[in-house]
């Protein structure tokens, strides 16, 4: 595969590059640019974020799980390209001022998450910083040299890259990488046994941890019709390209629970890279958003060839491992409500950013007079498949509500989830505590603080 | 003076540009090899077959290297020669490494070692502390027994408590994994680059791995990304393997564990069970206690016996504790050999203590700092007019203040800290406050608890307390500095460096840093146990006084002046009232045949330590500290959140308090990671769970404090350190106690009974303990 991008403001062009190696790899062991630092080599610790930019976005991504092709036509910008004409940029003077480095490995990516949320003027270091971590300095330094250089106009190579960019590195594309989803269909129907890679946050591991050959594979990242979120009337059209934190800006408004919980999916870098479509696809029981989807009444468009079927989200998933998805088959999009406004999403996992759900309980339950006249609720975590809570709704569906009826009704989820335990809880906290996420989401609804978040000094 | 002053690290720059050099990123000669273990897929058993036929056919590998291939020593423990690099044939852990994989890259290393067919014979592994104990599996004959005064006393006491509780492991997560550069040399020597806090130490066991004198291996060190004590031993594998590799193939051999690999194969915080009896006044004074410490050490001694050692040394903590018993087992098991990490063994032993502190006070009914400054040392101040005879109040005790291990607390300053942090941090309010506010709200609750720190300070080991520098003086009046501590991040380049230049009275810029290197500084001791800038800092100023010496008799001579005419400072040297250039001075020193290159050595003072009879004087002195945290819980998921901490810390007269204050910083994000969310879990089978930061959880950007102040405590050592400094590497890792007693105070709040909370307090162990108190009743 040949790949050209702009890096440190330089083009490069590569011939008949390996598509699956990493960019990291590339950047150290063939660029010998060891600045950008490999400290998990799986996308969770953030030591390896690189700015990736293009006409419209500044992004910062784990260099560990980017594959080359997936930066093919963009610039990207390294921590030793992120100074001003010779000098430090004012992040990394403020980090040294403030004593933002001791062991200094984690620093490189400090240094570039905080230049791409200081371009993307997003001043919330709690979220933007979630997926770098730091072992030495308990992180109070850092925010103080994030809060310090926030104010910071733009480098003037952002503007720079973007100029080259446009007349710059070649972006022709192969057949690996499809520029729509028709030639995206086409080129499944041809490779059925094609792996698709779109963020690569999950399948990047194959590679990395796994040692896995893919094989034969197809880049998604050119699929530009599917990046598209489309609002009519009553039903928002996602596509599958659309990336999780596009999804959460949508969501801010319209779902505001979705998207806090999607605030939580990982760390920027993952969210800027993953794809609602993958983390769908993956079929995972441990997913972010197919418990608040299902719990939404979401539907998915299915897509071979030139023929499309919707399916209900809870469908897709058949059993651990199985989805409801033939060869040459792919999920082109997803259809959700434009309001709900009872949908509240819960996430409960060791550690409240960057984690895993141990089990993620969501509630939408439509209330009228008092009474439950419907009701979605729908669990991760909890089977070998995001799944809802059948027995629960039966449970609930015309009974008044309030806590009794919750603390009654909770017991049904004892005929509908038998969980497992592992590293995350065991299956008796599981169980435990999703019956009392109803007894939250009864005080949620009624506005009674139900959240360590909302506790201030 | 440059020391006492907040200079930022010296490769702070060099951080934040992405230049600093770690040993991935050494430039190594093309032909490199690249290695990787591969491991044991069982706890605990025998190999009855090992088939590497896929492994020597995977593209890109040289050669496969199996235990009877090596060609001397296959041994890399620190001390006990237990620790083989590879399985002889018997498995004591899963993960444990067998085969050496040597290739062209690490990738190649790493898909290659995944692919030997190899065959096992069982055998039941011993994972537990219940299973250790069972099979009576444990490291020295029985348990160590320390002590004081007489503990029957707890039979008679007004207030009796017996419990038992756990407390988990932790990984170091230190960012840049292991790793090792070996690149062979001319007639057998070799230079190894090694991420390592025992640069000595790798020095040792790569000579007796490839059959030389220490004297043909030159071990280089400059940075590491992140040690804690994981780097104390932990390394010595990877540099033995890269140093036979290159010895065989003669070509540069490096090896750097993948992530997931370092946490299955390295060792880890020990995990410990503790078990309480006490005896007390009805207003909490403690009569007697009998502690029973239970760790659990993993398949090879490591440094198991030193850590298990100073977890008995803190079980007082900042009590007075005259009746004291404490017993320690050392249990040997099928699982990762725990080793060091921040604190050594001296947070669990504290954690001890404070938990019967907690309990104490909830059961007698009292605000737990009552209970816990009734129990107090008292300060050296109240203590010195005692002994001197002056006024004796009538509240003051009499006789000295002895440790359960003989030493006399003589600098004890907790009390007038205590006062500080109180008012500082708004205690008695904001406990009303909680009070107040947990009365209104069911579902969250919130709590608060202060904690003290009193860590003693010296190796218990006592010979390693020892360190040597080398100074140069160039001609044109440039310094270059070595000694024998490692840079991994906590400053001490910098601070070490400060004390130089305080020393000739020049600007840092003339002083440079350098990489610790055993060909300049031989015999070097770990640098751990907080010793780095104590002794380090010392054997730099002795080398430095040494040239001073030398540089004066010479300006004596010369100005027929008197030896306390002489000054140094302001860049330049002082006769009286004239002044020389710095570089002047040198230059004309230079030409008069003055030698301006000297070592520096240093051995701390007074400490002698009979570990078998636990008496002495383990330490030179104590740091100190003390913290408030609050946090919030919520009782129907067992989610927790810091929402303030208040910590007051004693690093003596600072060298440099920004750089002290981060240490304090860091280390209590640290030590409250390791008793909230991170959790080490192994399966029945033995197998880590979580082995990479998707399973397990240090604290994240967010999870430190919202309001989270750090303070130091003005207060010149009294023993005579560096510049009145005191170590400050460890002691504020145990800060993070605060954050497990405030959420048993939150917990606390749900009902009646006492928590019982184990750490970690994972939310599954918070809400577990929630819904404890909960059952029985308000």
């Amino acid at each position: 595969m040949n790949i050209s991008f702009l890096l440190n403001g330089e083009t490069v062009d590569l011939l008949d590059v390996c598509p699956t190696t990493t960019l990291l790899d590339w950047l150290r062991d063939t660029r010998g640019l060891k600045g950008t630092k490999e400290g998990c080599n799986e996308g969770d610790c953030g030591a390896c974020t690189i700015i990736v930019i293009d006409e419209t976005d500044v992004k910062p991504l784990n260099a560990c799980i980017l594959f080359l092709p997936q930066i093919h036509g963009k610039a990207i910008r390294t921590v030793e390209g992120v100074g001003i004409d010779g000098a430090p940029h004012p992040v990394q003077s403020a980090m040294v001022d403030l004593h933002g480095s001791q062991c200094g490995f984690c620093t490189p990516g400090f240094i570039t998450s905080m230049v791409a949320a200081q371009i993307n003027r997003d001043l919330d270091h709690d979220t933007t910083l979630a997926g770098n971590l730091c072992r030495c300095t308990g992180y109070a330094p850092i925010a103080k040299a994030a809060t310090a250089a926030a104010q910071t106009p733009n480098p003037p190579w952002l503007q720079q890259d973007r100029q080259a960019l446009a007349s710059g590195p070649s972006k022709e594309l192969t057949l690996a990488q499809p520029g729509s989803s028709d030639a995206l269909a086409a080129r499944l129907i041809a490779h059925p046994d094609t792996t698709l890679i779109a963020g690569a946050t999950d399948i990047g591991l194959w590679v990395t941890k796994q040692c896995r050959d893919l094989g034969d594979v197809t880049f998604l990242n050119a699929v530009n019709d599917l990046k598209i979120i489309e609002t009519t009337a009553t039903t928002t059209r996602i596509g599958a390209m659309v990336s999780i934190e596009d999804l959460r800006l949508w969501a801010q408004n319209s779902h505001p629970s979705f998207a806090s919980l999607l605030q939580r999916y990982a760390s920027t870098q993952v969210r800027m890279a993953a794809t609602i479509g993958g983390n769908i696809a993956n079929g995972s029981p441990i997913g972010d958003s197919p418990p608040a989807l299902i719990a939404m009444g979401g539907v998915l468009e299915l897509r071979r060839g030139d023929n499309t079927r919707q399916i209900a989200i809870e469908d897709f998933f058949i059993e651990y491992g199985k989805q409801d998805l033939g060869p040459s088959e792919f999920v082109q999009a997803l259809l959700v409500p434009n309001q709900i406004p009872n949908l509240r999403c819960y996430k409960i996992s060791k550690r409240f950013d960057q984690d895993i759900s141990a089990l993620c309980g969501c509630f939408n339950v439509t209330i009228t007079d008092n009474k439950v006249t419907a009701a979605r609720i729908a669990f991760g975590g909890m089977a070998g498949i995001p799944k809802r809570a059948t027995h629960l709704e039966t449970a609930l569906l015309g009974q008044d509500w309030n806590a009794d009826t919750a603390a009654a009704c909770m017991v049904a989820l004892d005929q509908d989830f038998t969980p497992l335990s592992d590293m995350r809880a065991s299956a008796a906290y599981r169980l435990n505590v999703a019956k009392n996420l109803l007894l939250r989401y009864v005080s949620d609804l009624s506005g009674t603080p139900t959240s360590v978040r909302e506790v201030t000094v | 003076m440059s020391v006492h002053k907040s200079l930022p690290h010296d490769a702070a720059l060099l951080h934040v540009s992405g230049q600093a050099r770690y040993i991935d990123d050494i430039p190594t000669p093309a032909d490199t090899l690249h290695l990787a273990f591969g491991v044991s897929a069982i706890a605990h058993g025998e190999i009855t077959s090992l088939d590497l036929e896929d492994v020597f056919a995977s593209e890109g590998v040289i050669d496969v290297l199996t235990s009877g291939e090596l060609p001397f020593e296959n041994d890399v423990s620190p001390s006990a020669h237990d620790e083989p690099l590879l399985s002889t044939g018997d498995i004591h852990y899963l993960g444990q490494p067998i085969f050496l994989v040597i290739a062209t890259s690490h990738l190649a290393a790493r898909k290659a070692a995944r692919l030997a067919k190899i065959t096992y014979h069982d055998s039941p592994p011993i994972l537990s502390i219940d299973d250790a104990l069972a099979a009576n599996s444990r490291f020295e004959d029985g348990p160590r027994i320390y002590g004081q005064g007489d503990i029957s006393v707890i039979d008679s006491a007004p207030v009796v408590i017996e419990d038992s509780f756990e407390i988990g492991g932790q990984e170091h997560f230190y960012l840049e994994s292991q790793a090792a550069l070996a690149v062979p040399q001319e007639d057998g020597e070799m230079v190894v680059h090694s991420s390592t806090q025992h640069p000595t130490e790798i020095q040792h066991k790569v000579a007796e791995a490839i059959g030389v004198a220490m004297n043909d291996v030159r071990v280089e060190v400059r940075r590491m990304g992140g040690g804690f004590g994981g780097k104390e031993s932990q390394g010595n594998a990877l540099a033995c393997a890269c140093a036979i590799a290159a010895q065989r193939t003669r070509r540069p051999c490096k090896m750097r564990y993948d992530r997931d690999d370092d946490m299955i194969i390295t060792g880890k915080r020990h995990d410990f069970r503790i078990t309480y009896r006490v005896g007390c006044e009805e207003n909490g004074k403690i009569l007697g206690i009998s502690f029973v410490h239970y760790a659990r050490c993993g398949w090879a001694q490591d440094l198991s016996l030193p850590v298990a050692d100073r977890a008995m040394l803190h079980s007082d903590n900042a009590y007075h504790l005259e009746n004291i018993r404490i017993e320690s087992h050392r249990l040997k098991t099928n699982t990762q050999s725990a080793t060091a990490f921040r604190g050594f063994g001296g947070p669990q032993g504290m954690i001890g203590i404070e938990r019967v502190l907690d309990h104490v006070a909830h059961r007698v009914g009292r605000d737990p700092l009552e209970v816990r400054l009734l129990n107090y040392y008292q300060d050296h101040q109240d203590h010195s007019v005692e002994a001197s005879g002056g006024s004796i109040s009538s509240k003051m005790k009499t006789g000295p203040q002895t440790t359960p291990y003989g030493m006399e607390v003589e600098d004890f300053v907790l009390n007038q800290m205590t006062a500080d942090i109180v008012d500082r941090s708004e205690y008695q309010s904001r406990r009303n406050a909680v009070a107040d506010w947990n009365a209104r709200h069911s579902i969250l609750k919130r709590g608060l608890a202060l904690s003290p720190v009193k860590f003693g300070i010296s190796f218990t080991l006592t010979h390693l307390n020892q360190a040597g520098a080398l100074v140069h003086i160039y001609q044109d009046g440039s310094v270059r500095m070595n000694h024998g501590g490692t840079e991994m991040g906590q400053g001490l380049f910098q601070k070490v460096a400060q004390v130089a230049a305080s020393c000739f009275g020049i600007h840092m810029d003339r002083v440079k840093i350098t990489a610790t290197d055993t060909a300049k500084v031989p015999n070097t001791s770990a640098t751990a146990a907080s010793s780095g800038s104590d002794l380090n800092g010392m054997a730099v100023k002795a080398a430095c006084d040494t040239l001073k010496a030398r540089l004066c008799a010479f300006l004596v001579d010369r100005h027929e002046c008197r030896h306390s005419d002489i000054q140094f400072k302001d860049e330049q040297v002082w006769i009286k009232e004239t002044a020389f250039r710095f570089e002047d001075v040198i230059k004309q020193a230079y030409e008069n045949r003055i030698s301006l290159s000297a070592t520096g050595f240093y051995k701390a003072p007074k400490v002698a330590w009979d570990r078998i009879k636990g008496q002495g004087r383990p330490f030179l002195y104590f740091a100190y500290g003390v913290s408030v945290s609050e946090v919030v819980i919520d009782t129907l998921t067992g989610e927790y959140r810091i929402l303030r901490s208040d910590i007051l810390h004693d690093a003596g007269k600072s060298l440099n308090p920004d750089l002290d204050i981060g240490q304090v910083e860091g280390a209590f994000v640290q030590g409250a990671g390791w008793l909230t969310t991170e959790e080490l879990v192994w399966d029945a089978k033995g197998a880590l769970k979580t082995h990479a930061p998707s399973t397990y959880k240090i604290p994240a950007f967010a999870d430190r404090p919202d309001i989270f102040n750090v303070s130091l405590w003005d207060n010149e050592n009294q023993e005579d350190t560096i510049y009145k400094s005191k170590a400050v590497g460890e002691p504020p890792f145990m800060h993070g106690i605060s954050v497990y007693l405030a959420l048993s105070d939150a917990i606390a709040a749900c009902g009646s009974r006492y928590p019982h909370l184990d750490a970690p307090a994972t939310p599954e162990r918070v809400l577990t303990a929630v819904q404890r108190v909960q059952r029985h009743g308000l």
